[in-house]
């Protein structure tokens, strides 16, 4: 079980951080259909940061001195990284989409062919093959929190909370979450927030009461990509054993998909990103899910194809939206580009 | 044509300007990363950044390297018979864009209705027996079973649409994952894997493996040694085809109108939610059409575990169709050019140290751009206005031929 809930967060993390990136887009007024290239872009950044800092060899004095709080503060570092450099990316849809009054859908598709395509032209260059991986090691040999950190002992039981919690669990998980729980505050309780959703629901108010619209857009696609470049690396990191291929296998439309179903509000992404989760990790580890924990694999034993749980999560990603789609409320202005005529 | 109007204030001239001016933006910016990795890698040359940037621009016309190692320059049969080729399925994922765009749907589940063509073609083809039934009757239909997949498979986000109001770029998008994980499953479990040749793992037969080709109608006389066939001719058609039907019927008129106000439409009593089902559907024929074409050539064959990725030629129909301004007659030489940068980046790959995402670096540059086309159009407009001068009547016939030697000189550059 405790397996399970690891898993389950492991994948809703990054899920959750990325829809809640396109609600500070959209409830700004502009659609980021680019999470998905803005995670590619992100994870490839991240992944490429860690490779050189390992390649300088500083690094690997932490490592043996077993520095854990060290190798850590590099994760946070990475982490920040990734972020600004997504939001760098990000600035290219927000040009297009305010600036030059673009349509939103083509500007996004552009940066989903953009990311993979130049990913992949620097990764092929700079490893001479399709995935750039770590220098040396493996994710977890590196950053993942084990008990053995806190001072117990290898043999020790920590109990359900424990070993679901502090065991084998990556940081970036805890940084997600309080960042999600920080910007779902700022969104909702701050004039900074307000400001922000009043452009995605009626810019032409907002700017009559002296709310500069493009600034608040270009805010809100910032902060969308900069979280985006981080769930990415998060995704990375935590899935993909720190590796970057230029794919992040439908994720950030899997995040648009909880965005919606969320409705645009945080605890309700919250939710869905959980039971999105849940599918994912049920696709990525049915074979060695041992729910009640007596040793029976209960989904591997059904004997289903494979391929059946990998359809899983899109399928029933399809069916919520089917049946959710008439109570969904979007952002009025949102894909609108803004035209101060309109008063 | 009647010269009316005069020809840079026509809305025509304005946006093939814009898409010749997006190509060569996207060109400009492929050769820049080209040289700017040249001169920043240690291990590459400022000269081979040289040879990167011309087979960019002129990849089509490689001959490979002369005896004294210089990249030489020519016509190749191989290499055009080859971009006619891979223009077949180009061009029908760019009609395929294009017909849903023009009922107002962005249609980003090409990849999908490719795979789901592919699947029922490679079936058909394969498990026909052709010695008890003529090769060309399994042929036709594996063709027809290819479009009608690909009609089912683009109709469903289509019902979507319509019927419940989902997003029809997150429907598509589903689909598409949905399709790869259902045809890797199909394929995992039938008996169509190549065991014969041991070399390939995951691979398909090839449908030349139960003797059922495209016919080549004797283009492999003219590009000698090249993949090229009969497909393209049917490519042509089915473009042509369509272009008859959004401009010559009540048909196409309707699912137009609904493109251009979906409410006004029905206040007209055109069926809106019909339109837009059968638009998609149209789309996803296309898009299955195109897939039946590249596979039923006989000589690719199908990687089959494909759940962890979409196929790029579904993609690419969406510059395919945007650079063409959506007109299918367009779509066919916007077809052609994408190929031909498929074709750059191949030999970019033989010839030099860099590798073929370069161009998909370009033609993610050129989706870009036609994003706000309408800006560059507007501008070109704003030019217009004022070469014109304040008698546009007077001038007419001066701007045109000056355009049109532009515009003759940014097609010979490229």
């Amino acid at each position: 079980m405790s397996f399970l809930i690891r898993q389950t967060l492991i994948y809703a993390v990054p899920l959750m951080i990325v829809a809640l990136a396109g609600v500070f887009a959209e409830r700004s007024g502009v659609i980021n259909l680019a999470l998905e290239g803005i995670m590619i872009f992100g994870a490839f950044v991240g992944v490429l940061f860690v490779r050189l800092v390992q390649q300088w060899g500083w690094f690997d004095v932490a490592k043996e001195m077993n520095n854990w709080v060290a190798l850590q503060g590099f994760l946070l570092l990475t982490m920040v990284v990734a972020a600004i450099l997504g939001a760098a990316f990000s600035l290219l849809l927000a040009f297009a989409a305010i600036n030059l009054k673009a349509d939103q859908t083509i500007g996004g598709t552009a940066l989903n062919l953009m990311a993979p395509a130049l990913v992949l032209f620097l990764i092929r260059l700079i490893a001479n093959q399709n995935t750039l991986q770590m220098a040396t090691g493996d994710a977890a040999s590196w950053f993942m929190i084990k008990k053995t950190m806190f001072g117990f002992d290898k043999k020790a039981k920590l109990g359900f909370f424990g070993s679901t919690f502090l065991d084998k669990v990556y940081l970036t998980t805890y940084i997600c979450i309080l960042v999600f729980i920080i910007l779902s505050i700022i969104l909702y309780k701050t004039r900074f927030g307000l400001r922000l959703r009043s452009c995605g629901e009626n810019p032409q108010a907002a700017d009559s009461l002296g709310i500069n619209v493009v600034k608040m857009r270009y805010a809100g696609v910032t902060i969308s990509g900069a979280l985006a470049g981080m769930g990415g690396f998060v995704y990375a990191l935590t899935t993909a054993n720190c590796a970057s291929t230029g794919d992040v296998a439908g994720f950030g439309f899997l995040a648009l998909a909880v965005m919606i179903f969320g409705n645009w509000k945080p605890l309700n992404i919250a939710g869905a990103a959980l039971l999105f989760g849940l599918f994912k990790c049920i696709a990525a580890a049915y074979a060695s899910i041992d729910i009640n924990g007596d040793g029976v694999f209960l989904l591997a034993n059904i004997g289903l194809n494979a391929n059946f749980y990998r359809l899983l999560p899109y399928l029933v990603t399809l069916l919520v939206l089917a049946f959710t789609s008439k109570s969904s409320r979007a952002p009025k202005a949102e894909g609108i580009p803004y035209d101060k005529g309109q008063r | 044509m009647k010269e009316k109007t005069p020809l840079l204030q026509r809305d025509g001239t304005r946006s093939v300007l814009a898409s010749l001016i997006s190509i060569l933006i996207g060109l400009a910016a492929g050769a820049l990363v080209v040289f700017l990795v040249g001169l920043f890698n240690k291990s590459m040359s400022v000269k081979s950044a040289w040879e990167g940037i011309r087979l960019i621009f002129l990849g089509l016309f490689s001959t490979g390297r002369s005896a004294s190692g210089s990249l030489s320059f020519g016509f190749n049969p191989v290499t055009f018979g080859n971009m006619l080729f891979r223009a077949t399925p180009l061009i029908l994922t760019g009609l395929s864009v294009a017909v849903a765009y023009k009922t107002g749907l962005f249609n980003i589940g090409a990849p999908g209705q490719y795979l789901a063509g592919t699947a029922a073609t490679l079936f058909i083809a394969l498990e026909i027996p052709s010695s008890s039934v003529p090769a060309w009757l399994i042929w036709i239909l594996a063709f027809l079973g290819g479009m009608i997949a690909g009609a089912v498979w683009g109709a469903v986000p289509g019902m979507l649409k319509a019927f419940l109001n989902i997003n029809e770029v997150l429907a598509c998008i589903m689909t598409n994952w949905i399709s790869a994980n259902l045809v890797t499953w199909m394929f995992d479990v039938s008996n169509l894997k190549n065991t014969v040749e041991n070399t390939k793992t995951a691979y398909i037969y090839k449908t030349s493996f139960n003797g059922v080709q495209t016919p080549k109608m004797l283009l492999d006389k003219i590009f000698p040694g090249s993949q090229v066939n009969g497909g393209i001719i049917i490519a042509i058609l089915l473009a042509v085809l369509m272009y008859i039907v959004f401009t010559k019927t009540t048909f196409g008129y309707e699912l137009k109108a609904c493109g251009a106000n979906r409410h006004a439409a029905r206040y007209a009593g055109i069926k809106d939610k019909r339109s837009i089902v059968l638009s998609m559907a149209i789309a996803g024929a296309m898009a299955g059409a195109g897939a039946s074409l590249y596979w039923l050539a006989g000589n690719t064959e199908f990687y089959w575990s494909t759940y962890q990725s979409l196929p790029a030629t579904g993609f690419n129909g969406i510059p395919v169709a945007l650079l063409a301004v959506c007109n299918p007659i367009a779509v066919i030489f916007t077809g052609m050019f994408m190929s031909m940068l498929d074709i750059a980046g191949q030999q970019l790959t033989a010839l030099t140290a860099y590798n073929e995402y370069i161009t998909d670096v370009i033609i993610s540059v050129i989706v870009y751009l036609s994003a706000f086309s309408l800006v560059i159009k507007l501008w070109l407009g704003g030019k217009a206005k004022k070469t014109a001068g304040p008698k546009p009547d007077a001038n007419a016939e001066d701007p045109a031929p000056a355009v049109k030697t532009a515009a003759n000189g940014k097609e010979a550059g490229e």
